[in-house]
């Protein structure tokens, strides 16, 4: 079984420093395209821009597979300019504006660099230290000498990927992560299914691009690759904390309930009995909110059995996310585990 | 003049926290080396260089004091694998979740940096009250993503933790980073030691990156009492007109140093570096400080004796943020200004330092 290494790491590095707020995913985009080329397989992109490929298996009977991680992350976008450089800007994605203040960005094509400020300490009132500070006082601003920025155009935030031992610090590492374990599954796909691979657009307002995706491909199964928050935190008044989703290095979190979805019990059972024979590390996310590609794809068409997968990760939707590396290269032996044991008869047993 | 940029996007990335300036001290004393005649440290902290005069000894002197030590925060207790914080400087704690930090742990002996990032807990796991508000210092943490054994082993309470945005460079040359507040400043006195090479000047000039501003402008006491000046210029940086900063007490960023007035100031100093900038046609702003003036000029009016003082800001946006922003026009003015009043002092300056009444 290929292993997780370098050449992952700097296409996960990659990914993380590229731009791909929703709508606007090209580069990401471009990469998953270099990155397929001379692989073999369908590639196309769609109507909305999702990445779809196919891997036909060589068995006879055999399940149509399908895997989705969506490309595009939470960001920015400029609404409007207020000359020398300062625009005004929205959040696209879910995203908690206090963490917004402080941080540099990176705006337009051509990645510009620019700051979000915020008013001097020394200026502000006691007052106004408890409230938040609200959008529409932010500003990008990338110089008095502007540039050749546009309202429309996105930002992300500008971090940098880094990496310290175990430890992966980035932005955007939901769902690159995602992105990276599905280009290894493609990669090496087993024979004993007909692998449909989606990198989809648009998870982060509304799992706009899985819909469609699902639609194309019309797969027996899905299975979602996502990354999830793991609040696995010390509470405030140190009570045992009841709420964590999912807690970092315990290995991938497979999901039964989240806000949008009712996972299909027999690929549960399917995933976490192929972590169980071959040892591997799993845990299930607490049910409860949340949500994934999945919430579209279970609804498409007559209704397609689905399931997600998630890395566990802290800080979901800010300037700088952290994981771990041992729980990204588990998922993949997980996934590539669980494809390699499907069979038709996966979906004839019972759901309880 | 040589490009500024480079030392001071190279300044930007040393710590150097109040109290604890040496990193900065270090990359500063080998800058200036080539430039001064001697450099030392001072007991407070503070870097002292001279570049001595050719007036007949004694010559009066004037010191010129930026201070080099940068706001950050510090460990205050270890839970699970996070760390508990206070800040060193003022910090608004709503600036800080998502803000990338190296966390200088010294539980190995000899500080080793380590990045983390200072991150906001979740909302279920917050005092009920926080909700969407801004959660206070008390309840935000560092996470470096090691796990807890690892931690508990190289990080001890007390250790420096400091701000890790790279410095950037926006449009207009201007510069975004952390600590330029008061780096700008040091690399402003750089200017001026550059340009008093070839410029000969009757005085002593006592260079100085003094310590402990942020918590009290302790290191310029220090400073002022050592080296006795006849006068000291304070050059710190200043508030800059920008998003949510408008006011009286704001500067335009771009269009020259300032010039304070206030009691924190002599008024006869003000006068003749105002004049000289109009001789000159050096922009530059007025500033007005009522009170304290919040820099090291604080401290250097009445340290021993008392020192004639004077201060000057350089106009700069977002302060005590990590993408704080700065005109790098501003700064070689700054210098430059700096060093022609210098290369102007008369061996009887000192006599037209009166009180005009």
């Amino acid at each position: 079984m290929p292993t997780f290494g370098n050449a992952q790491l700097k296409l996960l590095e990659k990914l993380c420093n590229a731009s791909a707020v929703s709508g606007d995913e090209g580069e990401v985009r471009k990469i998953i395209l270099e990155e397929l080329k001379g692989r073999g397989g369908d590639t196309r992109v769609d109507a909305l821009g999702n990445v779809l490929v196919t891997h036909p298996g060589s068995g006879k009977k055999r399940l149509k597979v399908m895997l989705t991680a969506h490309m595009d992350e939470v960001g920015f976008m400029l609404v409007a300019d207020d000359g020398e450089g300062l625009f005004r800007f929205e959040t696209v994605g879910g995203m908690d504006i206090r963490q917004l203040p402080g941080k540099a960005v990176l705006v337009g094509k051509e990645h510009l660099p620019g700051v979000i400020g915020a008013r001097p300490i020394h200026l502000t009132t006691a007052e106004e230290l408890r409230q938040k500070i609200p959008l529409d006082a932010l500003r990008i601003d990338i110089g008095p000498a502007g540039g050749k920025v546009f309202p429309g155009d996105r930002a992300t935030f500008a971090t940098r990927f880094q990496r310290n031992g175990p430890v992966l610090i980035a932005k955007a590492l939901d769902n690159r992560l995602g992105i990276v374990t599905l280009l290894e599954l493609f990669k090496n796909a087993p024979t004993n299914i007909d692998l449909l691979v989606a990198f989809t657009v648009q998870e982060e307002i509304g799992l706009r691009g899985a819909r469609v995706a699902a639609y194309t491909f019309n797969p027996d199964l899905a299975i979602t690759v996502d990354a999830t928050p793991a609040n696995d935190l010390p509470t405030w008044d140190g009570e045992e904390n009841i709420s964590y989703n999912t807690k970092l290095g315990l290995g991938p979190a497979i999901y039964i309930a989240d806000s949008s979805t009712l996972c299909d019990p027999r690929l549960v059972r399917h995933l976490s009995e192929t972590a169980r024979l071959g040892k591997l590390p799993f845990q299930i996310r607490q049910p409860g909110g949340g949500g994934t590609d999945a919430g579209s794809i279970h609804m498409a068409r007559a209704g397609i059995p689905s399931v997600s997968v998630s890395v566990p990760h802290r800080y979901s939707h800010t300037a700088a996310s952290i994981a771990r590396m041992d729980d990204w290269k588990n998922t993949y032996s997980l996934l590539q585990a669980a494809l390699s044991r499907i069979t038709p008869e996966l979906l004839e047993s019972g759901r309880a | 003049m040589t490009d500024i940029t480079p030392f001071l996007k190279k300044l930007l990335t040393a710590p150097g926290l109040s109290g604890y300036e040496d990193p900065a001290a270090e990359i500063i004393s080998a800058c200036w080396t080539p430039l001064v005649q001697e450099t030392s440290r001072g007991k407070a902290g503070s870097l002292h260089g001279i570049q001595r005069g050719t007036g007949a000894s004694p010559r009066p002197s004037v010191m010129i004091a930026t201070h080099m030590d940068a706001i950050g925060l510090m460990v205050t207790g270890i839970s699970d694998s996070f760390l508990r914080l206070t800040d060193v400087g003022g910090v608004d704690p709503r600036v800080l979740p998502g803000t990338l930090v190296t966390v200088y742990a010294s539980g190995a002996g000899t500080a080793h940096p380590i990045p983390g990032v200072v991150i906001q807990p979740p909302v279920r796991l917050l005092p009920p009250e926080i909700g969407l508000n801004p959660v206070p210092l008390e309840y935000l943490f560092v996470d470096t993503g090691l796990p807890r054994r690892q931690i508990e082993k190289i990080v001890r309470v007390g250790d420096l933790v400091s701000f890790a945005q790279p410095p950037i460079e926006l449009s207009g040359e201007t510069i975004s980073g952390h600590t330029l507040d008061n780096r700008a400043s040091v690399a402003a006195l750089t200017v001026c030691l550059e340009e008093l090479q070839s410029r000969p000047h009757v005085w002593d000039v006592w260079a100085v990156a003094s310590a402990q501003e942020e918590v009290g402008a302790i290191g310029a006491i220090g400073s002022t009492f050592e080296l006795r000046p006849s006068i000291a210029i304070v050059l710190d940086v200043t508030w800059a007109k920008g998003p949510g900063t408008n006011d009286w007490n704001s500067s335009p960023m771009g269009k020259g140093p300032t010039l304070c007035m206030g009691p924190n100031i002599h008024p006869a100093l003000h006068k003749a570096m105002k004049d000289l900038a109009d001789r000159l046609e050096i922009p530059y702003g007025l500033e007005y400080a009522p009170r304290h003036t919040g820099t090291d000029g604080y401290s250097t009016q009445v340290s021993a004796e008392g020192v004639p003082t004077l201060v000057m800001g350089i106009p700069l946006r977002y302060m005590h943020t990590p993408v704080e922003v700065v005109a790098v026009k501003d700064i070689q003015r700054a210098g430059r200004l700096l060093a022609e009043f210098i290369a102007g002092l008369s061996a009887d300056f000192m006599e037209k330092i009166t009180w005009d009444d």
